[in-house]
């Protein structure tokens, strides 16, 4: 139990003085001086413009590549893990690309089942209950035997999400999840995160840390508990939802102006 | 006359990258054979089934362009040397030439290039893509290893799928060498040319005959992997990548070849 409280306590991201390299050129620094803390349960929000570097650092923060400078720690691990001993540590983090990167090749339940069938051993019909329950909650059942080819970006997105949860991860990142979706999409997202965040969704009944970048803060503003703003070659972290209200025009101000007559 | 510098700078710039490819090549062999040694009971009910699809891409499949080909490849040797050896008085020797010819050289070495077409350039363009696209961190982000998942499968089953694919060229290139020299009237009773056969052939031969073509094999799938998965692509840039591939196999399978001919010379 005591350990129990120690896990609670130890932060689930912690960034200290850290330098992010470019995903495709990792000896180049896109981002400097990153000084960041996400308590587990926290739903932050990253905002920034294209090419802000919003994306390396998610993709840093899922341990893709390491810091150039500083320090990462992932519940108390020094990140990115490469050790097959520490991998169970490095499963309870989940990613969710920006364009869901299924593997194409695979149809959507392989694509699903695939994390789980590696890391339990299982055969695919071992697997086939847990994944069609998942499927079935995210309304993949009809395009289970879909190959992502046929699948519109909406549902890539969300194909990505359920392969990422289906390891039951204690930390979720999602790079740009809103990104070209339609409304009804969007609102799906941003209602099942927020399930997720509080811990009442079916799929988990204890609450997810959550990490999700954008481009447009508004739709944001509601579900986001924390927000950071990548602007300056840095993270900014502004805090609550009070303090982006308050924050100062030129920070938050091109990510929450709306569309210009 | 010394050269002009700038020629110098062309040779030297080839060699060093000839030396990082030789080094890249290297590393990636070594890390591809110790992730076989390390996980071969990793996620088996994941890799054994890719292994079983990749062995019959690279083998059953591959069956019946063998089996033409081995029919051409025994109507050329025996086509080309039946004349010549009735003319000599050395017709016993139709067997041995076949040994020497399919058996030790041409039937490995055909086989691998033939696999190399039709499967090594398809390894190239599925990796490079998958690269290009971001699969590869995909199955890293998921704790999957791309060696274990996207590499080892391809390495045993082209491995596997050339070493039967060219027992299948040497029995088809035998027998239909057998018909051709019957069409041409040569008079030599099967039971003759099978003895023919096996006096020409020893232990060494088939143990060779094994080690070459899982050593081709291994390395056609592990320049291959290589240029596909281990640096960062763009799409266009696969294209490159898998003319680079080829030409680099078939110099290592060529080399290797004059490696096994020093051996046998040795042996």
């Amino acid at each position: 139990m005591e350990q129990d409280n120690s896990s609670a306590k130890t932060p689930a991201i912690l960034m200290r003085d850290v330098t992010v390299g470019a995903l495709n050129d990792p000896a180049t620094a896109v981002l400097r001086d990153v000084n960041w803390e996400v308590r587990p349960g926290d739903f932050w929000v990253l905002a920034g413009l294209q090419g802000e570097g919003k994306s390396d650092l998610l993709m840093l923060t899922a341990g893709l590549m390491p810091p150039l400078a500083g320090e990462y720690l992932f519940f108390g691990e020094p990140m990115p893990i490469f050790d097959e001993a520490r991998l169970p540590h490095r499963l309870r983090l989940g990613l969710v690309f920006e364009t869901g990167q299924l593997f194409n090749q695979l149809t959507v339940r392989e694509n699903v089942a695939l994390p789980l069938c590696y890391h339990r051993n299982l055969s695919q019909s071992e697997a086939a209950p847990t994944v069609q329950t998942l499927l079935d909650q995210m309304e993949l059942g009809p395009w289970a035997d879909s190959t992502p080819g046929s699948l519109g970006r909406n549902w890539h997105k969300r194909v990505g999400l359920a392969r990422a949860l289906i390891l039951k991860p204690d930390a979720l990142l999602l790079d740009n999840p809103l990104g070209g979706l339609d409304l009804r999409h969007v609102y799906w997202w941003l209602h099942f995160l927020q399930q997720l965040s509080k811990g009442s969704s079916t799929l988990r009944p204890e609450p997810i840390t959550l990490v999700a970048t954008t481009a447009d803060l508004r739709p944001w503003m509601e579900p986001g508990e924390k927000f950071g703003i990548v602007k300056n070659q840095t993270l900014n972290v502004v805090g609550s939802r009070a303090q982006v209200e308050a924050a100062k025009r030129e920070l938050v101000g091109e990510l929450m102006a709306p569309i210009a007559q | 006359m010394p050269l002009p510098r700038s020629f110098t700078h062309y040779l030297g710039r080839k060699l060093f990258r000839f030396l990082l490819t030789i080094q890249g090549l290297g590393a990636f062999g070594l890390i591809t054979i110790g992730v076989i040694l390390k996980k071969f009971r990793t996620a088996r009910q994941v890799i054994w089934p890719l292994v079983f699809r990749e062995t019959s891409r690279a083998g059953l499949r591959l069956l019946p362009m063998f089996l033409f080909i081995a029919v051409a490849l025994g109507l050329v040797v025996i086509g080309q040397s039946v004349s010549w050896l009735t003319r000599v008085g050395a017709i016993n020797y139709l067997g041995t030439i076949m040994v020497i010819v399919v058996v030790r050289e041409l039937g490995p070495l055909l086989a691998a290039l033939l696999v190399l077409a039709r499967i090594g350039t398809a390894n190239v363009v599925e990796l490079g893509t998958s690269r290009a696209t971001g699969e590869v961190e995909a199955l890293e982000a998921l704790g999957i290893d791309p060696v274990h998942y996207l590499v080892v499968p391809r390495v045993i089953g082209l491995s596997l799928g050339i070493f039967s694919l060219t027992v299948y060229l040497i029995l088809g290139a035998v027998l239909s060498g057998y018909i051709w020299a019957f069409l041409q009237n040569v008079p030599l009773r099967p039971a003759d040319y099978f003895h023919q056969l096996t006096g020409a052939l020893s232990g060494l031969d088939f143990a060779m005959l094994a080690v070459k073509t899982l050593s081709f094999g291994f390395i056609i799938s592990i320049v291959t992997c290589y240029h596909g998965l281990a640096q960062p692509l763009h799409l266009e840039e696969v294209s490159y990548a898998t003319v680079r591939a080829v030409a680099q196999s078939i110099i290592a399978c060529v080399l290797i070849d004059a490696l096994f001919i020093l051996i046998y010379l040795a042996a």
